[in-house]
């Protein structure tokens, strides 16, 4: 006795025609980089050849030229986060802003203290760069996370003695778009006189930033997670109340206030100062736009699919980040069901290390469904039609998938797939 | 990653999907890896208990292209061997016939596990099945 399962063609790319008003293939991988916006690099265009000058040469019209293009920028940042022109120094991108300020304050508040305080889900640029200084005497307490994503703020209290100096907390989390509560933190950070960086690599124009209402010293930004070019980034560093100081990483020619020695990425900066200008203007509508396609895409897979599970709380998320593990499903297998549109997994097949999402298993999620999550990413350029697009392709292969999962057949025949002796389970 | 030609074929048409009654005497069940690690498959044979030979060969994969592909291609290949013949089938026969890349070579150690297991159970039947059935027949 033997049961055909019908596996439907239509799979590949060229056989699926895109419906009207959608061009395939569709990009909604938001997190992991953006496209440019047209005016981001219209602003850029000048400042390669004919104003192409270096802005720390003072003595003549070309330095200045591109000087005033940077200080331009500067103020356009400033102004989206609620700081001062001269607390933003640039740098290459977030990873090195990252690293400028847990280094930097690890090195210069050397003598007050060595312990620092991160929390499991924040990105490598922090993880990592604390593991290195752990090699050298520091002493790092990297906190869990509650089921929805966010640090409990009793165990933050609870972590901190009279050797911390540094709280390190990201702002909006790359993977599951949970926004942590910054101001409180940083207020806790505040009343201890602790210093507190938060990576906002995914939250700047995404979400209202204030550094001075939200008690931040220190805070990460990146150009290309918000429409401009890649390879530049910057860093605030808080002026007053309190005065934070950075040490250098990189030595030279005494650049940004001798905090990062290095000739400035003229039009890199002026393009993030752009894109800082745009979303200071349109951040609200855009936030609204973006949440509204979200919540379709959420509703219309989770209304054709039974047993999906949203990784991360939705009360407190980035307005165009969605996290769904498809039980029974693997992500690759997902991911490759539906190539033309681009989103990423948690699946371990699609990491580096084999190991699936550390962020989904430090929530929670079984190591089952880490392997089975899809991470969406919706953007400034992303439509509705593209949305219902994703949706309908998700649910036809996850549909397909199952038919193929022993999984699947072995939990509709109400066998708990968690009282199964597995015979790979040692691996 | 970009996959192999035959990858995608297997994947967009994947041969022999599907299960049999487990419990019959003539089908042997595989059922290995783990959801943890993100790759189970279900491997079936039905034998032909006077040839040996393995006349249906039915399989159901959880896992990535690659996982899905070696297990598909390995109902492919078991389908008119003899049981013997079928155990032969090593994981670098599949390796190289789909093209795999070192990081995806654990699918194909997977889907041997699974022709090899599900022999196996189908040899326990066949050990517990015979005398009961003789003793019907005399």
């Amino acid at each position: 006795m033997s049961t055909e399962v019908k596996i439907p063609q239509q799979l590949s790319v060229s056989q699926n025609p895109a419906p009207q008003g959608v061009k395939l293939p569709i990009y909604m991988d938001n997190h992991a980089t953006t496209p440019m916006d047209p005016r981001v690099l219209e602003e850029m265009l000048p400042f390669f050849i004919e104003r192409f000058g270096n802005s720390a040469s003072r003595n003549h019209s070309f330095g200045w030229a591109a000087e005033e293009g940077v200080e331009i920028a500067r103020e356009r940042i400033a102004k989206l986060i609620g700081a001062t022109t001269k607390e933003i120094i640039f740098t290459s991108g977030a990873t090195e802003s990252d690293n400028l300020a847990i280094k930097g304050v690890a090195e210069m508040y050397r003598e007050k203290g060595n312990h620092i305080i991160t929390a499991v889900t924040e990105h490598k640029a922090v993880l990592d760069t604390c593991k290195r200084l752990e090699k050298n005497g520091y002493r790092v307490t990297y906190m869990p996370v509650q089921k929805d994503g966010l640090v409990d703020l009793d165990d933050l209290k609870r972590a901190m003695d009279d050797k911390t100096i540094l709280v390190t907390i990201m702002a909006a989390n790359n993977e599951i778009g949970v926004i942590q509560p910054i101001a409180e933190i940083g207020k806790l950070c505040h009343e201890r006189g602790v210093i507190f960086h938060t990576d906002a690599t995914q939250a700047v124009g995404k979400i209202p930033i204030d550094v001075t209402k939200q008690n931040i010293d220190l805070l990460s930004i990146s150009a290309h997670k918000m429409y401009g070019p890649k390879g530049v980034g910057a860093l605030y560093v808080r002026r007053k109340n309190p005065r934070v100081q950075v040490s250098a990483i990189i030595d030279g020619g005494g650049h940004e206030r001798g905090m990062r020695s290095g000739t400035l990425n003229v039009p890199g900066i002026v393009g993030l100062g752009k894109a800082c200008a745009i979303a200071s203007e349109e951040m609200s509508h855009e936030a609204a736009q973006l949440s509204r396609l979200r919540d379709r895409l959420r509703d219309r897979i989770m209304s054709r699919l039974d047993e999906t599970y949203i990784n991360g709380t939705m009360d407190h998320r980035l307005p165009g980040n969605l996290n769904i593990s498809f039980a029974y499903v693997e992500g690759e297998s997902l991911l490759m069901g539906i190539n033309d549109i681009a989103v990423s997994s948690g699946s371990a097949c699609t990491s580096a290390t084999l190991e699936p999402s550390y962020v989904l298993k430090a929530l929670g999620t079984g190591d089952d469904l880490a392997h089975s999550s899809i991470r969406f990413g919706i953007g400034r350029f992303n439509t509705e039609a593209e949305v219902d697009y994703v949706a309908d392709r998700v649910i036809e292969t996850v549909e397909r998938l199952r038919e193929l999962s022993p999984l699947y057949e072995m939990a509709k025949e109400g066998i708990n797939l968690k009282d199964v002796k597995w015979a790979g389970e040692a691996h | 990653m970009s996959y192999s030609d035959k990858v995608i074929d297997h994947y967009n048409n994947p041969r022999n999907v599907g299960s049999m009654d487990k419990s019959s005497a003539d089908v042997g069940t595989g059922l290995v890896g783990a959801p943890e690690c993100g790759d189970v498959m279900k491997l079936q044979i039905k034998v032909n208990r006077e040839t040996n030979v393995i006349e249906e060969a039915k399989f159901k994969t959880f896992g990535c292209g690659s996982a899905i592909a070696s297990s598909s291609l390995a109902t492919e290949w078991v389908k008119g061997k003899t049981v013997d013949e079928a155990l032969a089938i090593k994981n670098m026969d599949i390796v190289k016939e789909l093209s795999l890349p070192p990081v995806k070579i654990h699918c194909s150690v997977l889907a041997e596990d699974a022709i090899r297991a599900a022999i196996g159970d189908w040899k326990k039947k066949q050990e517990s099945t015979k005398p009961v059935a003789s003793a019907v027949t005399q």
